[in-house]
């Protein structure tokens, strides 16, 4: 028998069929319905849940005052430009008077006109007076010489009559006086309410504030109550946030918040809240709140938080008592029941479970159907199911490192 | 008794193996290809799965939302979560679009420029669903992650299919916004394979309907020049407008999940009469998706895949029948030596199986290995590697019948003669 020969072919055909039927077996067992799945596990911890809230707003100016005409007009003069700092009182712009100048300077002569007639009232008086008085003497004397018989009873009574018309004279003159008067006090007041319209026309600055626009140019019309020059109040700026109402029912005024100003994605400057209005949305489904940045450092920083950015505020809402919680990634549902799967003898088995708080790094409370050191799956290869083979690992394989 | 098989296998065993790894590597082209096959399928089942939904309410007279656009007022889902036999209603949005990663350096800058090499080589087309944030388990959610966490923040969050290639941690731009990865999930893919990103509803809302800031710009100054909007005398007219012509509150779909034991197309019946919208059932969203969106597609891969079998047969039992007559010579001596016909037959039926258990061996084993390269899904049904090992085996027993057939024909006198 030559017996090497075909041992050594036997040899070199098992050599290749033995990998060969090894390498499928490997295959069917790793890949495919009999491979077991992959599972990281993660334990249950016993940890202050701070259930926190994430919202998104713009940053807007508390006070904003729009500086405008309160009757339609056209603009003569604006004279500050966007970006500037004004002080309270001052000159933003004014309004074209069109014959406002003019009629103040009617009144004007109207009103030393009206001083004229005043004057020309009080020496009219002193003349009706000095009248009267010529008139009365002159009565007396002729009543002495009525009584002495030198003068007639009719020279008399002319002259008594002259004395009642002196009187009667300087009634009138006194009522004149009162006339003119009444007349200078009227002018006056008109003169000094062309003098308001005309002050009413200069855009004043109500409060020290930052221009952030200039919404018509000299020359344009207005209407009224249209704003010429819009400023702000810089020191108070505050951000109209907006908060899913899904789990915001903890919000209160007075919270701490974290502000992220889209311009500086990774500085976060301290807020609070503010107040949470009465009012939410509707058809967003939100709540909106204001949050107001709690220290504006002064002076105010450069660049300021621009009115409309887009911020992104976080709010940490009060700690919760240390409880049972898992990542939110151990939770799923099952035929409507939400639980965990919890690996035993036998491969994974789903228990239902009550979930608590949560925040937003996923950290979910359990309340019932788990306790503090429990070992549940967190992530798997696949959907699970149970009695399914698993393989505990650090790391699902094939991740993007 | 010596097996006669074994024997001229052994005799010849580098032209039997290597004649075996060719036909495996035809039998597992034709396993990749039916592998193909049932994963562009099983894509759009993962799809249906994936939502865990029930019932789609969409746009009345549409296929939405992956066949067909559909757009619906996003406060529909409350009339919904009232009827009888509703458990959860969920918004979802679609859209397919490409998404990149974003550089560190770039994130801190957030400036939008031109994608350096690596995040332009990086970039994936992808599907953005936006589904409502901190319900895991709610239609619409991923149902289960490989790493990382769910969805938690309301914004400028995401959790991707590890086919992106993401990282977690890492930031991706979605239209204007940046968005974390903060999770990644595996198999969520859209019908035509792309894998899914999955953003926040609101955020989607805006990717979707919002414009960019060019178009943006650009209707505003058109609605600021026409004097029916911005009318003199009136300038609040115009920002009311504009305002109004920002708005973004559409969604493509309602995922609706049922009550235990509530019908389906009861509940069905009563969103399209009382809701006045188009909804379909768990079995009629699969027939669209199957029947009507990758229907020629999966034909199309079906038509080749049966015609590569009928091919690959064919070379299988060609080749088997050749290997007989090749040794013709060898079955005339033993014919000769008085050899019994059934032993020859048995010889030959031996080595053709056996050539095909090889072949299959090889063939499951190569498809495997070269599955995963393949950048769509490739599922390997074990019930088709059964159906293939028995198509296999049918097929060369079928083959060495007529070699056989050939062989016992042969006249023994050719063994002697020229």
């Amino acid at each position: 028998m030559n017996l090497p020969k075909p041992s050594l072919r036997v040899v070199f055909l098992l050599a290749v069929l033995v990998p060969l039927i090894g390498a499928f077996l490997w295959l069917a067992l790793t890949s495919g319905p009999l491979a077991p799945v992959p599972v990281t596990l993660t334990t249950v911890e016993m940890r202050p849940v701070t259930p926190t809230l994430f919202g998104v707003g713009t940053v807007e100016a508390r006070y904003t005052y729009r500086i405008g005409p309160t009757y339609a007009g056209r603009v003569r003069r604006v004279e500050v430009q966007v970006g500037d700092r004004v002080e309270a009182g001052q000159l933003l712009g004014e309004m074209d008077p069109v014959d406002l100048d003019d009629r103040v300077a009617a009144a004007d002569a109207a009103l030393r006109r009206a001083e004229s007639g005043v004057v020309a009232a009080h020496a009219q008086v002193g003349d009706a007076q000095a009248r009267r008085d010529f008139a009365g003497a002159q009565v007396a004397r002729y009543e002495q010489l009525l009584l002495s018989r030198t003068a007639s009873e009719d020279t008399a009574e002319a002259k008594r009559q002259e004395a009642q018309v002196a009187e009667a004279g300087l009634a009138l003159a006194v009522a004149n006086l009162e006339s003119a008067e009444q007349d200078l006090v009227r002018v006056r007041a008109e003169r000094e309410a062309l003098v308001q319209q005309r002050a009413n026309l200069r855009l004043i600055a109500p409060v020290d504030a930052l221009v952030v626009s200039r919404d018509a140019e000299p020359g344009s019309t207005v209407v009224a109550g249209q704003s010429v020059v819009e400023v702000i109040d810089p020191s108070h700026l505050w951000i109209d946030v907006r908060f899913d109402q899904l789990g915001a029912g903890a919000l209160r005024a007075d919270l701490g918040a974290r502000i992220a100003l889209r311009s500086l994605p990774l500085d976060t400057l301290p807020g609070e809240v503010l107040r949470i209005e009465p009012r939410s949305d509707a058809v967003t489904e939100e709540f909106r709140a204001k949050i107001a940045f709690s220290t504006l450092p002064e002076p105010l920083p450069e660049p300021l938080p621009r009115l409309g950015e887009l911020a992104e505020v976080t709010v940490a809402l009060e700690p919760l008592e240390p409880a049972p919680a898992l990542p939110n990634a151990a939770l799923h549902r099952r035929d409507g029941q939400l639980g965990v799967w919890v690996l035993d003898d036998g491969g994974p088995r789903f228990a239902a479970v009550e979930t608590g708080a949560r925040d937003l790094e996923g950290w979910v409370q359990i309340r019932d159907g788990l306790a503090s050191g429990d070992r549940v799956i967190l992530h798997s290869r696949v959907p699970l199911r149970p009695g399914r083979r698993v393989e505990i690992v650090e790391r699902i394989p094939g991740l993007p490192r | 008794m010596i097996s006669l098989a074994g024997r001229d296998i052994l005799h010849a065993w580098g032209k039997f193996v290597f004649t075996g790894v060719g036909l495996g590597l035809l039998i597992g082209v034709t396993l990749s290809m039916a592998g193909i096959y049932r994963g562009m399928v099983d894509d759009a089942e993962v799809l249906l799965d994936n939502s865990g939904a029930d019932l789609w309410a969409v746009q009345k007279d549409t296929l939405g939302p992956y066949a067909e656009p559909s757009t619906l007022a996003d406060d529909l889902y409350r009339g919904i979560l009232t009827l009888p036999g509703v458990a959860r209603a969920a918004n979802v949005t679609y859209l397919t679009m490409q998404v990149r990663p974003v550089a560190p350096n770039q994130a801190a800058s957030n400036q939008t420029s031109d994608p350096a090499g690596d995040e332009a080589a990086r970039e994936r087309r992808a599907m953005i669903v936006g589904v409502v944030p901190g319900g895991f388990g709610e239609p619409g959610q991923p149902p289960f992650l490989v790493a990382g966490r769910h969805l938690t923040r309301g914004h400028y969050e995401a959790v991707a299919d590890v086919t992106t290639g993401f990282r977690l941690g890492e930031q991706v731009r979605i239209r204007r916004n940046l968005y974390t990865i903060v999770g990644l999930t595996r198999r969520a893919v859209s019908s035509g394979g792309d894998p899914m990103v999955y953003i926040p509803l609101k955020d989607a809302q805006e990717a979707q309907f919002l414009k960019d800031n060019d178009a943006i710009i650009a209707q505003r100054r058109r609605t600021a020049a026409n004097p029916v909007f911005n009318r003199p005398g009136q300038p609040e007219v115009l920002d009311a407008v504009l305002a109004a012509q920002t708005q973004s509150s559409s969604v493509n779909a309602i995922l609706v999940r049922l009550e235990p034991g509530a019908d389906a197309d009861e509940v069905a019946a009563d969103i399209r009469r009382w809701k006045h919208l188009t909804v379909y059932t768990r079995a009629e969203m699969n027939e669209i998706l199957q029947a009507k969106l990758i229907a020629t597609s999966a034909r199309q891969i079906f038509m080749f895949l049966v015609i590569l079998s009928v091919v690959s047969a064919a070379i299988v039992a060609f080749i088997i029948y050749t290997l007989t007559l090749g040794k013709i010579r060898e079955i005339a001596v033993l014919k000769l030596i008085g050899t019994r016909n059934r032993t020859i037959a048995g010889m030959i039926l031996q080595q053709a199986v056996g050539l095909g258990v090889i072949g299959f061996v090889v063939g499951k084993t190569v498809a495997t290995l070269w599955a995963p390269i393949f950048p769509k899904y490739v599922l390997l049904l074990p019930g088709d590697a059964a159906r293939g090992f028995l198509v296999v085996v049918i097929i060369c027993v079928l083959a060495s019948l007529v070699a056989i057939r050939a062989a016992l024909r042969v006249d023994p006198a050719e063994a002697i003669g020229g």
